[in-house]
């Protein structure tokens, strides 16, 4: 899965640790962006016929292509927006509640 | 003010002068459109840039605010970046203004104060600028064309230190100071590149060090970049400071740091400007010392940051302040008299202080006028001692209002 890395990010003490302006190193993801997800896709792999409908048009670029010309998401960049589900002419993608889901 | 005879004197406009100040700074890109009165510092601009007499990129815009958007996308590569407004235009940029601030770019703009709309008015007052005084920008008011060109220069080291790193709006009253003309000393290109060094900013785009520019933050971490800009601008104090008395050692003149006072050693009552009209409150407080009344003149050079140390110590222990405003936050009082009344809060004693709205729109604010305003001075002193007095008054006003 192509994901960016998150790295350790460790809470500045003084102010003078915070960087000058909201710049820093390209790459550098400290946290993941997914903390208000309700629902979570979840897709049937027996079903996915491998278009990549939802691949294309998931806003966040959270879905990824998989070796055996499959689907898989990335949750923890995933906003649980249902635009997959939607989008899936198989049914192949179900919006699950989060503390439901495993 | 300290002043030094040089060969190298012009007969220019304030607009002019900007426009020369800027070539002598060596900025990397222009981008601006143009708007009366601050038009003649662009198109002298580009007439520089396509004479080659001055090597940088002009960018036409569409709108003011593409106008700022090039400068903040200038400044991100490293670029030295200058864009020039007025009034509207001014607050067509207002969510880039904020946006180059919080993203600590130090664009240095030049804006030629004008009235708002509407009623629809082309001339002079400082309810543009100061309706952006809070987006983070430092904010300089000139008296003359002279300093008009020095703060140009001056500008762009101030806002580059990489204490500061603040965006920079020099402000110059529309036509009084944009259209008149005046005998201007030009200073050396060689002199102003040792006093400007070469803009450096950690927020750089580049390949060899790529970097992730203006990004969000949740709320843990949002205050603390507010906070550090508001030090940053804190901070910046100490630089004007310093680099005013450079300036001064490099070219002979120096304009007294935040603020400049004049005749306010032995005050008994004090008129508070911003701005052009500092000119004309000069030749009151003249007269006024020649007819044995103690006036004294405070300059406030700098509204953003506020020289509120500075106001306390020129004005500690005079009997009255006035502050004349060109600006009405409506539905209150005039923002420079909200200001210093907030700085001197913090002495013991209370002053007597009056507001005196003048000059909205274009309106003359006449010599006559301003010793008019010190004699309200003296009589709210005598007065006010046991009856109540207007704290707010319109200087000039064409007709009779209530209360
Ligand atoms: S749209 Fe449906 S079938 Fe097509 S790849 Fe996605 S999950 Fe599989
Ligand atoms: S729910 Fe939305 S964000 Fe998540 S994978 Fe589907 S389309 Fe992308």
């Amino acid at each position: 899965m192509l994901k960016p890395e998150i790295k350790n990010y460790v809470t500045p003490k003084h102010i003078r640790d915070y960087p000058t302006g909201p710049s820093f190193e390209a790459g550098h993801l400290v946290s993941i962006n997914a903390g208000w997800r309700t629902f979570k896709p979840v897709v049937d792999i027996n079903v996915c016929t491998g278009c990549y409908q939802c691949y294309l048009l998931c806003s966040d670029g959270a879905i990824s292509k998989t070796d055996n010309k499959k689907i898989e998401f990335d949750y923890s960049f995933c906003k649980g927006c249902g635009v997959c589900a939607h989008e899936c002419s198989f049914n192949a993608i179900s919006m699950v509640k989060e503390e439901l889901a495993k | 003010m300290k002043t030094q005879m040089s060969k190298q004197k012009v007969f220019i406009s304030g607009d002019e002068a900007v426009a020369l100040g800027v070539r002598l700074a060596r900025p990397h890109v222009i981008s601006a459109y143009p708007i009366t009165p601050q038009t003649i510092v662009v198109e002298r601009l580009s007439e520089m840039v396509e004479d080659g007499s001055l090597k940088a990129r002009y960018i036409h815009v569409e709108s003011e605010h593409s106008a700022m958007s090039a400068a903040m996308g200038a400044s991100a590569v490293g670029a030295r970046a200058f864009t020039a407004t007025s009034s509207q235009g001014l607050l067509y940029m207002a969510e880039g203004m904020h946006y180059a601030s919080g993203g600590r770019m130090p664009i240095v703009m030049m804006n030629a104060n004008r009235s708002l709309a509407l009623p629809w008015s082309i001339f002079g007052d400082h309810r543009d600028s100061l309706s952006m005084l809070d987006s983070g920008w430092i904010q300089v008011y000139v008296e003359d064309a002279q300093e008009a060109l020095d703060m140009t220069i001056q500008a762009f080291r101030i806002a580059e230190d990489a204490a500061v790193l603040t965006p920079f709006m020099i402000n110059l009253d529309g036509f009084i100071l944009t259209h008149t003309y005046e005998i201007v000393d030009i200073p050396d290109q060689s002199k102003v590149d040792s006093f400007l060094p070469v803009f450096k900013t950690p927020n750089k785009m580049s390949l060899e060090k790529p970097k992730s520019m203006g990004f969000s933050t949740s709320p843990a971490d949002n205050m603390e970049f507010k906070y550090q800009q508001h030090k940053a601008m804190l901070d910046a104090k100490d630089i004007i400071h310093s680099v005013d008395n450079k300036f001064g050692e490099i070219f002979g003149r120096s304009y007294g740091g935040m603020l400049d006072s004049y005749y306010c050693e032995d005050a008994d009552y004090v008129l508070v400007t911003a701005g052009s009209v500092t000119g004309t409150a000069r030749i009151a407080v003249d007269n006024l010392r020649s007819r044995g009344i103690k006036a004294g003149l405070i300059k406030l050079r700098y509204l953003r940051p506020f020289p509120d140390e500075e106001l306390r110590a020129a004005a500690g222990d005079v009997k009255a302040i006035g502050v004349l405003d060109k600006d009405i936050s409506f539905g209150y009082e005039g923002t420079i008299f909200t200001n210093v009344n907030s700085a001197l809060a913090h002495l013991s004693i209370r002053h007597v202080s009056i507001n005196f709205i003048a000059g909205l729109g274009g309106r003359d604010i006449s010599i006559k006028d301003i010793e008019g305003i010190y004699q309200d001075l003296e009589e709210a002193v005598t007065v006010g001692k046991d009856k109540s007095f207007a704290k707010v008054r319109y200087v000039n006003m064409g007709v009779e209002i209530d209360g």
